[in-house]
């Protein structure tokens, strides 16, 4: 074997190893986040009354009489917040998508993909503070009620922050469709919306799917902005101008108040790993129904 | 020749993307239910010449035409429905391309944006063209299942079932026997041997052979010009009038 060659397959086997760890190490990382929220939260779960953990709105960490740990209320403020802006999100992003990707001259469509990733990079701290001092006045003035901190407010804010996300994954998926899928339908007498309608959505839904999940996610994880434009009120919301608080929110707003290793800080490592799983199992069903689209 | 007996009319037809020439005054008339075979070396425009007839050149953003194609006497870029043009010219592209959908709904998709929606008559029309194609015995069974999921010659005969879903009275091909084997390339002349009688066909093809099986005619495209079009007999024979298409043919270039 000459020298030149050795060095090729060093270099090789280097760069393989190389390539190797950086696929491990997103596996390492994960289970690590895993293992360190467990960790801080595991010796609760057995003492934990489950059935008022799910079921109860009362949240009084700090209780003297008698501490509770109800987080119903709270998983519906998450989940209120989470579905209106995705009903907000979903039909603005991929619409915005499918226009910049198909329909869009595209000279304009530099401008607004520019644009659309700038919306992106804005930090969730000042969509909170865009939340707390345009949306809430905004919302008070325009449908007279008492405060304009609420659902409503969380959810407009998190679909504009989820729509950056949806539309460049979607456009992305657009956008590798092949032209001769296009040509094809053309071809055959399909208008561009027929061929967007029949062809290009079927041939891209997997990545469609995932720019919406990816926008689900974020929605769901979001912590700053809803903490600060949701009013942050323990209650079941009963309509959208009622105040919500966030499970994320919780955990942001009491960690820095909760002594280290009481029942408290445990209980919001605890709520760690449910959001975890939430966030877990939407990826899991995406997963699934993806397969199940691509083996049909 | 009578205006009757052109199907299509090319007249000094230029397209130029940006500041890059496609096809130069091209000149050429197709008669009805003629095959007329397009050979040329790549990039000499032929798979411009196609789209400019069904006018799917215009959604590439930085084409420009000059000059005027006829299609029944009638300018088709004056025509008022163009999806009723695309109707009229079936169109089958090098890689045969499965729309993301079953081999019932390849074949029924263009129908159906015309608005046939009858259950029966969809699948008339689906028999017919996938017998049409040679392809009908081989799917019967599973019309439900992805086209895409097909070989690579079934694929190409669904495009081509699909092409004449819409009952098109020209049907052009873009070397359609790329991605196939010279067995099915043959059943699928022989196929087109059988449609001519209700169709005009043009058909571009790299394979100079092929031309000269099937065609009535021949032309000769080369860098955007057409340097010769004539009987296929003459073209391939030791006396063409252009020196560069007895060259062409020949293999002694290109």
């Amino acid at each position: 074997m000459s020298g030149r060659r050795k060095t090729a397959v060093l270099t090789e086997k280097t760069m393989e190893a190389l390539i190797r760890l950086c696929g491990v190490s997103a596996v390492v990382f994960v289970f690590g986040i895993f293992f360190f929220v467990f960790r801080e939260g595991y010796d609760l779960l057995p003492r934990l009354d489950y059935r008022e953990f799910f079921t109860s709105i009362e949240w009084y960490p700090t209780s003297q009489n008698r501490v509770r740990y109800g987080i119903l209320a709270l998983l519906a403020g998450t989940f209120s917040v989470t579905v209106l802006a995705m009903l907000l999100a979903v039909p603005f992003g991929l619409g915005a998508a499918i226009y910049v990707s198909e329909f869009c001259p595209p000279k304009r469509r530099e401008t607004l993909k520019v644009i659309i990733e700038l919306l992106a990079a804005i930090p969730s701290v000042v969509w909170g503070f865009i939340g707390l001092t345009v949306m809430n006045p905004l919302i008070i003035y325009l449908f007279r009620v008492p405060i304009g901190l609420n659902v409503l407010n969380g959810g407009i804010i998190l679909a504009l922050m989820s729509v950056p996300i949806i539309v460049s994954i979607a456009e992305d998926a657009l956008k590798a469709v092949p032209d001769t899928y296009r040509e094809a339908a053309l071809a055959l007498g399909a208008t561009r919306w027929q061929t967007v309608y029949r062809v290009l959505l079927p041939a891209a839904r997997n990545g469609l799917l995932a720019a919406v999940l990816l926008g689900v996610g974020r929605a769901i994880g979001e912590t700053m902005a809803v903490l600060m434009a949701t009013g942050h009120a323990v209650h079941i919301p009963t309509s959208v101008f009622d105040s919500v608080r966030t499970l994320t929110a919780t955990v942001a707003a009491e960690m820095g108040e909760a002594p280290v290793h009481s029942d408290h800080y445990k209980v919001l490592f605890v709520i760690g790993i449910l959001l975890f799983t939430l966030t877990f199992l939407v990826n899991l069903i995406a997963d699934l129904t993806v397969r199940g689209i691509r083996n049909k | 020749m009578v205006t009757a007996q052109k199907k299509i009319e090319i007249s000094r037809l230029t397209v130029r993307f940006g500041s890059k020439t496609a096809l130069k005054e091209v000149s050429l008339d197709v008669a009805p239910n003629e095959i007329l075979a397009v050979i040329g070396p790549a990039q000499s425009g032929k798979t411009t010449l196609l789209k400019v007839l069904n006018r799917t050149l215009e959604t590439s953003g930085d084409a420009v035409m000059e000059g005027t194609v006829r299609i029944d006497g009638e300018d088709i870029m004056r025509s008022r429905n163009v999806y009723d043009l695309r109707r009229k010219v079936g169109m089958v592209a090098p890689l045969p391309v499965g729309l993301p959908m079953s081999i019932y709904e390849n074949v029924a998709f263009a129908p159906r944006q015309a608005g046939i929606e009858p259950r029966r008559e969809l699948d008339a029309i689906v028999e017919r063209c996938l017998r049409q194609a040679a392809l009908w015995d081989e799917v019967k069974d599973r019309l439900d299942s992805l086209g895409s999921k097909l070989s690579g010659g079934q694929q190409q005969r669904l495009t081509i079932a699909r092409a004449l879903s819409h009952q098109p009275e020209i049907l052009c091909l873009d070397e359609f026997s790329i991605a196939i084997d010279p067995v099915t390339t043959h059943r699928i002349e022989d196929v087109l041997q059988e449609l001519r009688r209700e169709m005009t066909i043009l058909l571009v093809t790299n394979l100079v052979q092929q031309a000269r099986r099937i065609a009535d005619r021949t032309a000769f495209l080369l860098n955007g010009e057409l340097v010769e079009v004539g009987p296929t007999g003459r073209i391939f024979s030791d006396h063409p009038e252009q020196q560069k298409t007895y060259d062409y043919v020949h293999g002694i270039f290109g």
